[in-house]
């Protein structure tokens, strides 16, 4: 069922297998016919752990979404309510109980926290007067889910802006325990290595954490040699620039949910002759992406420019694979076409829909607007004019384009010139308040609060340095067979990835003049290893290093930290963990503010 | 599997010399090959048969180490089970007050060892016994009952109900059972009460015994069915009492002509019993009365001392040992019975396997062989008997036999030498705990490192669970933790050394929770020492709830914000927002940054005022600006109301010296007022829309003169203000207005917008107006817009532009364009020669 989790270099089914043995035990703690009341946004994390099937063979019957007044009638033994600890959703649950039918037949109810036990919301669920009502109350700790062989997400939406806005740590706070939980499966990790705020926070809390466990001696071979815990907020250009990979391109324009995109349906309506094309289907396309499928593994990460000439190569060779059933003359030779048909009718599947995706795609990348966006993005990025108010954004807000992307815009801008001139900041701002609204001032707030969007102090523009120092620019950039991670954004190379890149080799001694210039400390700790589990290393063996991106990472990070992965010297393989797969429109989106 | 106790060793190492009893019928083990049985006699010589298919032996375990002055009879005596402490009472009966010749409470270990003593300073006591717990209770004549622990501290009392105050107690049994230790008295007005459990103390009276005027001769307590009962004996009637009802009963086979019954025995496990009458006869049966087993007449009349049953679980022989002054007795299914003679005053113990003996000078098992020892002599026996027997040269024969046989697994080997080295050195004299095989494994390990505990020996239990490489969570941890409970009870030394000593002990180790000494500590009244010891605490989970309990929630507070665990922190904010007033609350929270966030986090969605005054006490104008322009749009309705707040935004941003903002804010008061005005003046809907959609909607509402005022007012870019005009009069599809608008003066934002738009309202011609006026640089891309392909080609082609000219030839469309295509071609070939 999660075959491409155990694919990589670390086996994260095991980790999978772990959350679903965790998930089952507590179900058959509830003996009986169950009902499963959700809150909503859990449902979707949950769905890369356990299908329905696995819930049904633990009986249950039922499932609702969370919702105020009565519970729907279900004739089941058990209502079990699978939550976030908020306390909005305590007040739900209490009227939930409260309004149950005494007359009805008694039914049990429990709560499951995921990812973990609140005593705030117990004492919530006590001073509603409900809290002795449940049965079981227990914690579901699913903090880093597997998203794929080498990806970890705890899809927590608003762990950046709870931690760099609102000063509110919890993210972090599970963060940590996620990794307790992967070193308890996987071994203790023995060097961490930080730079940010954040990263240095989860550091302190891991190592306490260590202490506080100290009664289960880890005896398990570490899998990973380094962590690498990372702040966003060291690297608040990456995601703001667009996303020039074919997965990074899908998730910009349509957007990837919990690994799920939803399509426009037209271009996958199976092609029937003299139809017409009446009957077009109406509901969205949705389709799974991850790297289960032979073809998407293979393009996911490439420049969307790459991404044409691979599939019109594996089209000449899945045609060449059926015409070879014209030369199958023995029963025998028959026999073996027909045994690998299931495998070609599923590539021919995998490679249409993918084409059809392709052409959507291309349909955004060629047109003019898209075009000139990216030109300004890549001004900005390689420092040209950065300093003044940009024809280009003016055109946008006074064309009244979407608000998310005048502001990425705005702000990449401000981020490529360490800020910008109160003057040109002000000009901006104005303009979008005259334009979208004065209530958008909040949303500015919030920007200029992250760091995102602010005036220029002391004068000095650091990104030039920054740029050159880690070579974020690079002009001769080739995105059919790339060299550089720069490809992943056709000539500028994601300064996180790029930290990630020079710390394996050749260390972050020869950065340090620019790591101060970053925001936040950066920091090495090791956990010291018994002797019998610490690792010879065999002559030509990579080593492993858990990349943890706080506050969320974008496809095009991932892709890049995969191309070093697979660089034949490169000596280091990646695994990825964050907090939220994001991009720069669901970034923004999450720290904008709507008053009504 | 059954085992009997290992080699009669005394504890210090010397070899006893065997002790063979006066036996009556004594004979030689017969069925033992001749050639064994000469190395071997020397352990069977105190083997005495007891009819055809038994052996009985009798050996020491230890010279008592007490130096008593008093006989055995002179005192009361309880010795707990599972060679359990030995309590005596001296001068029990004395009634004088005098100190010298109070009664004294002394508490041994099987060894005799002295753990403890104390004038007894209560009332008469009728009866001790020792709990399941190895606490002693003492029964005394007035009902109530003092518990005390192994080493004489007092524990706490309980009473045997109001109505023996005044009967007095005559009689006390204490008896175990699977739920607990129980107490049955019998009290003066020969009535029974009785509690199954002390640890939850219920007290049941018994039905009254038809016509009873005297003290029943003999009485015990059975249960059965997880239910206790009395048996009594009155004259030659029994009587079974359970909660309900008082019926006589009667021992099927019982010999005719008892007039009494003078002793009763009910076996370890409540499954047998035996009468003793006043013919000297013995009826031995199931304790159910439904089954003889068999009887004996042993024609001594007295009444014994003590009768006691000796059987050993899974064994089929049944054999009861009974008890005189100076003779002891074993009986059982056989014409004869085993006879000792008793030098000494002895008391009986019963246990699970056997029965024990001690005197003022001896501690003495008296068992059945088990079958298992009868085949030591198989070789390469891996019986357990054989082992323990013998354990030395049994040990070397199994590990050399073992040898032998390649199959047979390591494992139950090797237990059962741990499990004999842990036998051994919990029978050392010092400690005094005289466990066989079967009573070891019955307590099992967890019981027994509970009673070394207890007797607070910490070092041996350690050493027992790194032996035995127990768990340090069941094992090594737990006894550290304990020792550490008993530690903080020692009122006599410092907090700051407790505290000290515990840490020094231990450590880290894994699995010692800190803060469950420290909740010890702070239940024994020292909460200094609670906190110190929670500093030692590494799980904030615990510390924390144990300092909100202790009263220092300040301390708390910095403790669960280093836990970094969310949850936390706000549990002991709200616990500190309800136990401080508000002004201490705050500065709590101001010197704790992280803490503040978090509660404003929390007044966000559940006391807005509360975070307004947050922000208040911190002087943080910015975010009360934000906080007022929230409450514009959410708490007020009417117009008045909602300037009235961004007025006071406005004014925060002044304060906040963030000019900006107050001055847009200030705008949008401005607006707010207009378009109120406007839609009373012009109808339709202006609140809430941005200036630019205002202006807009004035434009396609055809109120331009409005529309340029309202731009000049808010001073609108020219360029988005031409922007605006153009999209809104696309929209409105008023060409002609476009036209009179495009020529008003320069375009500050060009003419290709406009060809844009005009096409993008499929309109052509009007696009063909402005595409002539589009500047030279942008003059190919409209021309290419308005559908004009070959002057585009010739614009193209003048500009000497490559990228131009492919873009026009990428516009080229087959048939109608083949010449310009070729023309550019030309162009290009042509550039190219130069």
């Amino acid at each position: 069922m999660a075959a491409h989790l155990s694919y990589g270099r670390v086996n994260l089914n095991v980790l999978r297998e772990a959350v679903r043995r965790e998930l089952r035990e507590f179900l058959d703690k509830c003996a009986g016919s169950k009902a499963i009341v959700w809150d909503e946004y859990l449902t979707g994390p949950f769905g890369l752990i356990a299908q329905y099937s696995l819930l049904k063979e633990h009986e249950v019957e039922k499932m609702f979404t969370l919702k105020g007044s009565r519970l729907p009638a279900a004739d089941v033994k058990n209502v079990i309510f699978f939550v976030r600890p908020r306390l909005e959703l305590m007040d739900i649950i209490a009227e939930n109980v409260l309004s149950e039918d005494r007359r009805g037949p008694a039914r049990d109810f429990h709560i499951l926290f995921v990812p973990r036990r609140s005593l705030l919301c117990e004492q919530r669920l006590k001073d509603l007067g409900v809290l002795g009502s449940f049965i079981h109350r227990e914690e579901y700790s699913l903090d880093l889910i597997p998203f794929d062989g080498d990806l970890l997400s705890m899809e927590s939406e608003c762990a950046f802006k709870e931690c760099y806005l609102e000063g509110d740590q919890t993210s972090l706070y599970h963060a940590a325990k996620g990794l307790m939980t992967l070193q308890a499966l996987y071994g203790t990790i023995p060097q961490i290595f930080g730079k940010g705020e954040c990263a240095r926070q989860v550091a302190n809390m891991m190592i306490r954490m260590k202490r506080e466990f100290t009664g289960s001696q880890n005896s398990i071979f570490p899998v990973f040699d380094n962590l690498l815990l990372l702040d966003r907020n060291v690297d608040l250009l990456t995601p703001l620039a667009t996303q020039l990979t074919y997965e990074g391109l899908i998730d910009e324009i349509y957007g990837i949910q919990n690994s799920y995109v939803k399509l426009p349906p037209e271009k996958f309506a199976p092609k029937k002759q003299g139809d017409g094309g009446k009957d077009l289907p109406t509901e969205a396309k949705k389709l799974q992406l991850n790297s289960a499928e032979e073809l998407y593994a293979e393009i996911r990460d490439k420049n969307f420019n790459a991404v044409g000439s691979v599939l019109s190569k594996k089209a000449k060779i899945i045609s060449a694979a059926f015409e070879e059933r014209h030369n199958a003359k023995t029963v025998g030779e028959i026999k073996q076409f027909v045994s690998q048909l299931p495998h070609m009718q599923a590539a021919r599947g995998s490679l249409a829909n993918h084409t059809s995706i392709a052409e959507l795609i291309k349909d955004v990348t060629t047109s003019e607007d898209f075009f000139d966006k990216l030109t300004v993005e890549q001004e900005f990025m390689s420092g040209i004019d950065t300093d003044k108010v940009n024809n280009y954004i003016e055109d946008c807000i006074a064309q009244k384009h979407s608000l998310i992307k005048v502001l990425r815009l705005v702000c990449l801008q401000s981020v490529c010139n360490s800020g910008l001139k109160q003057k040109v900041l002000d000009y901006y701002k104005r303009e979008i308040l005259q334009t979208y609204g004065y209530e958008h001032i909040l949303t500015l707030h919030n920007l200029e609060k992250a760091g995102l969007l602010k005036p220029q102090t002391g004068g000095r523009n650091n990104y030039p340095t920054i740029r050159k120092t880690l070579r974020l620019w690079m002009d001769d950039v080739n995105e059919q067979n790339p060299t550089d991670i720069s490809y992943v954004y056709s000539g500028y190379a994601p300064l996180s990835v790029r930290l990630a890149q020079l710390l394996s080799r050749p260390g972050w001694r020869s950065i340090e003049e620019v790591l101060r210039i970053l925001p936040g400390p950066h920091f090495e700790e090791r956990q010291p290893l018994p002797t019998g589990l610490q690792k010879k290393r065999q002559p030509g063996e990579n080593r492993v290093t858990l990349v943890f991106f706080l506050g969320g990472v974008t496809f095009a990070e991932i892709a890049a930290l995969r191309f070093l992965s697979q660089l034949e010297d490169g000596g280091t393989e990646y695994v990825i963990a964050t907090t939220k797969l994001m991009n720069g429109t669901s970034w923004i989106e999450a720290l904008m503010e709507k008053p009504f | 599997m059954a085992a009997a106790a290992a080699s009669p060793r005394d504890p210090h190492g010397r070899k006893r010399k065997c002790r063979p009893g006066a036996c009556s019928g004594w004979v030689s083990p017969r069925r033992f090959p001749a050639a064994v049985c000469t190395s071997m006699d020397c352990y069977t010589a105190n083997w005495n048969p007891l009819g055809d298919s038994a052996f009985y032996r009798k050996y020491e375990l230890y010279s008592m180490d007490w130096d008593l002055k008093e006989e055995l009879r002179d005192c009361l005596v309880a010795a707990a089970p599972y060679g359990g402490p030995i309590a005596l009472l001296r001068n029990p009966w004395r009634k004088e007050k005098a100190a010298s010749v109070r009664p004294v409470l002394d508490i041994y270990s099987a060894s005799g060892m002295p753990l403890a003593s104390l004038l007894w300073k209560s009332g008469p006591v009728v009866s001790l016994g020792w709990s399941a717990e190895e606490e002693l209770l003492c029964v005394q004549e007035d009902g109530a009952v003092l518990v005390y622990g192994l080493h004489g501290d007092f524990r706490r009392h309980f009473s045997m109900g109001n109505e023996v105050l005044q009967n007095r107690v005559l009689d006390a049994r204490i008896f175990h059972t699977e739920f607990g230790s129980g107490v049955a008295i019998l009290t003066g007005a020969h009535r029974f009460t009785l509690s199954a459990n002390v640890g939850d103390l219920k007290l049941r009276r018994m039905p009254e015994v038809p016509g009873l005027q005297s003290a029943p001769s003999c009485w015990t307590v059975l249960c059965q069915d997880r239910v206790a009962h009395i048996l009594l004996a009155v004259g030659p009637d029994l009587y079974l009492l359970d909660h309900a009802a008082c019926s006589a009963v009667t021992p099927p086979g019982l010999a005719p002509g008892v007039s009494s019954f003078l002793q009763m025995a009910v076996s370890f496990t409540y499954r047998h019993l035996a009468l003793f009458t006043d013919t000297g006869y013995i009826w031995m049966g199931t304790a159910s009365l439904k089954e003889k087993l068999c009887e004996f007449n042993c024609n001594i009349r007295a009444a014994p001392k003590q009768m006691v049953w000796c059987s050993r679980p899974r064994s089929k022989e049944r054999a009861v040992v009974v008890a005189w002054e100076r003779r002891l007795m074993v009986v059982g299914d056989a014409p004869e019975s085993i006879q000792f003679v008793l030098d000494e005053d002895s008391y009986l113990v019963p246990e699970l396997d056997g029965v024990r003996i001690f005197s003022r000078s001896t501690h003495e098992f008296l068992h059945e062989v088990p079958a298992a020892s009868e085949e030591i002599f198989k070789i390469a026996s891996m019986a357990p008997g054989a082992l323990l027997l013998e354990a030395q040269k049994e040990y070397e024969a199994a590990s050399f036999g073992k040898c032998f046989l390649d199959r047979f697994p390591p494992d139950s080997f090797v237990r059962m030498c741990q499990d004999l080295r842990v036998l051994n050195a919990i029978r050392d004299y010092h400690i005094g705990i005289p466990l066989t095989y079967s009573q070891y494994k019955q307590l099992t390990i967890q019981v027994l490192l509970d009673r070394l505990v207890l007797r607070r020996l910490y070092p041996l239990a350690i050493q027992i669970c790194e032996y035995l490489r127990l768990p340090e969570v069941q094992g090594v941890s737990r006894i550290l933790a304990h020792w550490a409970c008993y530690k903080v009870q020692q009122k006599d030394v410092s907090d700051e050394d407790v505290a000290r000593a515990i840490n020094q002990k231990l450590g880290d180790t894994p699995g010692v929770s800190y803060s469950d000494i420290a909740a010890r500590a702070y239940g024994c009244g020292r909460t200094e020492l609670a906190i110190k010891l929670l500093e030692y605490e590494p799980r904030s989970g615990e510390q924390v709830p144990l300092l909100l309990k202790m009263k220092r929630s300040k301390l708390a507070l910095s403790k669960a914000i280093e836990s970094g665990d969310t949850d936390l922190v706000f549990t002991v904010l709200l616990h500190l927002k309800n136990e401080l007033n508000r002004g201490d609350f705050f500065m709590t929270l101001r010197n704790q940054p992280m803490a503040l966030s978090l509660y404003r986090q929390f007044c966000k969605h559940q006391e807005l005022e509360t975070l307004k005054d947050l922000y208040n006490q911190d002087d943080n104008h910015q975010e009360l600006g934000s906080f007022h322009i929230r409450a514009s749009y959410a708490a007020e309705e009417r117009i008045e109301g909602r300037v009235a707040a961004l007025q006071t935004a406005a004014d925060a941003f002044y304060k906040a010296k963030n000019e900006f903002a107050a001055k847009a804010t200030e705008d949008q008061m401005r607006l707010l007022r207009l378009q109120r005005r406007l839609e009373d003046e012009l109808g339709g809907q202006f609140l809430d829309l941005s200036l630019h959609d205002t202006v807009t909607t004035l434009i396609l509402g055809g109120h331009n003169k409005r529309a340029e005022q309202l731009a000049r007012d808010f001073r609108i870019p020219d360029k988005r203000l031409w922007w605006l005009k153009l999209t809104a009069l696309a929209d409105l599809e008023d060409w002609e207005e476009l036209e009179k608008f495009s020529k008003s003066k320069k375009s500050p934002i060009g003419y290709l917008p406009f060809v844009e738009i005009c096409i993008k309202q499929h309109n052509k011609y009007e696009a063909k107006k402005y595409a002539s006026r589009v500047s030279p640089e942008q003059k190919v891309k409209a021309l290419l817009l308005v559908g004009d392909v070959a002057q585009a080609a010739d614009v193209a082609i003048e500009h000497r532009n490559e990228a131009e000219l492919s873009l026009v030839l990428s516009h080229c469309t087959g048939a109608t364009d083949g010449a310009t295509a070729d023309k550019i071609q030309r162009a290009r070939a042509q550039a190219q020669k130069k």
